[in-house]
């Protein structure tokens, strides 16, 4: 053992300077990446009341909406698109803050941040994972509901596709909350209130989406700003979880 | 050997109550620096930001010369901290453990070598089991693992003794000393005595700086 040991640490300790060793991180980088969606995964699936918890808040709001306020299937369906993006962003911001607050308890955290990879490109692995799990299956259940709302047929895959753009929007914008709220005992108010406002101009081009489209207008017009909104958060967010994630272990 | 991490006039204040000031540290390679003092004198504190973890300092840090700041990357790929917590999912077999951590450091995923690095801490056998359903101790030992798994220049540890039996201790011990002769270098807390060592430095730490209140 001690053999190998003498053998690696020369290899390791190598001159900080050595260029030669510089290609090794970014070829490490798909590896470390596809580890940690793999190990996120299999732990989200592993505890299946996590990834049940938003659905079931989702399907409960949706549900009680005909019963308390009425089920005339005018007035329903012409709040269904209004309706289903807040229950759907509600659902969604639930599930935020056990985002990396287990990590943070066990130690994990702390040895995301000191891997030798770019702390920006693994949270977004841990966001994507959240995503997958939240986003996407709120996204797909989404249509079943719209039928209790009495939604017109033909707004389904609008309703699904501006749910998985604009979910996705938001498991970005609010990793950065969690992110920063993480080192906090309770930091779930915290979370909303720092994340909420930022979550106004996706719910909103998203409802729209779904209005335009039971009204018969194009959704084209909301669906490419939900998309523009994407590419702003999937460019910028990473900076900001990995900076928050920082700030969170400093203090 | 090129290994050398110094830190010059490091300081520390936490709420207010300063843990350390004007502390100066030089780390060579070939040698065990214990850091001890008495509960609350900034143990973990001090390894945190050598590790490069905290930004909460006044002074300065170099690794291989240069300032901290610049290396960073080339710091951390030879560095292997172990904090309080061991960083182990509990939802997680110690082997599924450990293929996140080979991955995370870079290697090459190798499954000889995570269970050859398993035997190597007596968790032979246990390479299955749910990490939540082992004791505290062997979920130390997972984290202990790592030490073999992903060979680094420097290891960092913080208390890593901490629910480890006998046997155990006495083997980490060797391992510490053997990654000392190897040329490695290892900064440990520790409240457990280690055995005399030619390769063992002291660092006393806190302003009491009374080695025998702990003993």
């Amino acid at each position: 053992m001690t053999e190998g040991m003498t053998e690696s640490v020369k290899q390791q300790s190598a001159p900080a300077g050595d260029e030669s060793r510089n290609a090794a991180p970014s070829s490490g980088l798909g590896i470390a990446l596809a580890a940690t969606l793999r190990r996120d995964l299999v732990l989200m699936l592993r505890y299946r009341g996590e990834v049940l918890n938003p659905l079931v808040f989702f399907a409960l709001v949706i549900t009680l909406f005909p019963i308390g306020i009425s089920p005339d299937p005018e007035l329903l369906q012409r709040i269904a698109p209004g309706l289903l993006w807040v229950a759907a962003l509600l659902a969604a911001l639930l599930s935020l803050d056990s985002l990396f607050r287990g990590d943070f308890d066990d130690g994990s955290l702390e040895q995301l941040l000191l891997a030798p990879q770019p702390l920006a490109a693994l949270s977004l692995a841990k966001v994507a994972v959240h995503w997958l799990l939240t986003g996407l299956p709120l996204a797909l259940m989404a249509p079943l509901l719209g039928v209790m709302l009495s939604l017109p047929p033909g707004s389904y895959s609008i309703l699904s596709l501006s749910l998985a753009l604009g979910s996705a929007s938001l498991s970005l914008i609010g990793a950065i909350g969690a992110a920063l709220t993480v080192g906090l005992a309770r930091g779930g108010v915290l979370l909303s209130l720092l994340v909420l406002p930022l979550y106004i101009p996706v719910l909103i081009f998203g409802a729209g989406a779904v209005q335009a489209a039971i009204m018969g207008d194009g959704a084209g017009a909301h669906l490419a700003i939900l998309g523009a909104l994407l590419a702003a958060s999937l460019a910028l967010a990473p900076w900001g979880i990995a900076a928050a994630l920082r700030i969170s272990i400093n203090g | 050997m090129s290994l050398c991490l110094q830190a010059r006039n490091l300081a520390c204040e936490r709420d207010d109550r300063s843990l350390f000031a004007d502390l100066d540290v030089d780390i060579q390679g070939g040698e065990v620096v214990r850091v001890e003092g008495p509960n609350g004198c900034g143990k973990t504190t001090l390894l945190k930001i050598l590790s490069g973890q905290l930004g909460d300092y006044s002074g300065a840090l170099f690794w291989n010369g240069r300032p901290m700041q610049d290396v960073r990357d080339a710091f951390l790929r030879h560095l292997l901290y172990l904090g309080h917590a061991p960083g182990v999912k509990a939802g997680l077999s110690p082997l599924e453990n450990l293929v996140w951590y080979q991955a995370l450091s870079g290697e090459r995923s190798s499954e000889d070598r995570r269970l050859d690095a398993l035997a190597n801490v007596d968790l032979a056998g246990f390479e299955d089991v749910p990490a939540g359903q082992l004791s505290a101790g062997q979920q130390r030992r997972i984290a202990l693992a790592r030490l073999k798994l992903t060979p680094r220049a420097l290891w960092v540890l913080d208390e890593p003794f901490t629910a480890i039996d006998r046997n155990g201790v006495a083997a980490l011990e060797a391992t510490l000393l053997d990654h000392a002769r190897a040329g490695g270098s290892v900064i440990v807390t520790t409240h457990h005595e280690l055995a005399a060592s030619p390769l063992l430095r002291r660092l006393p730490l806190g302003e009491s700086m009374q080695p025998s209140a702990e003993a």
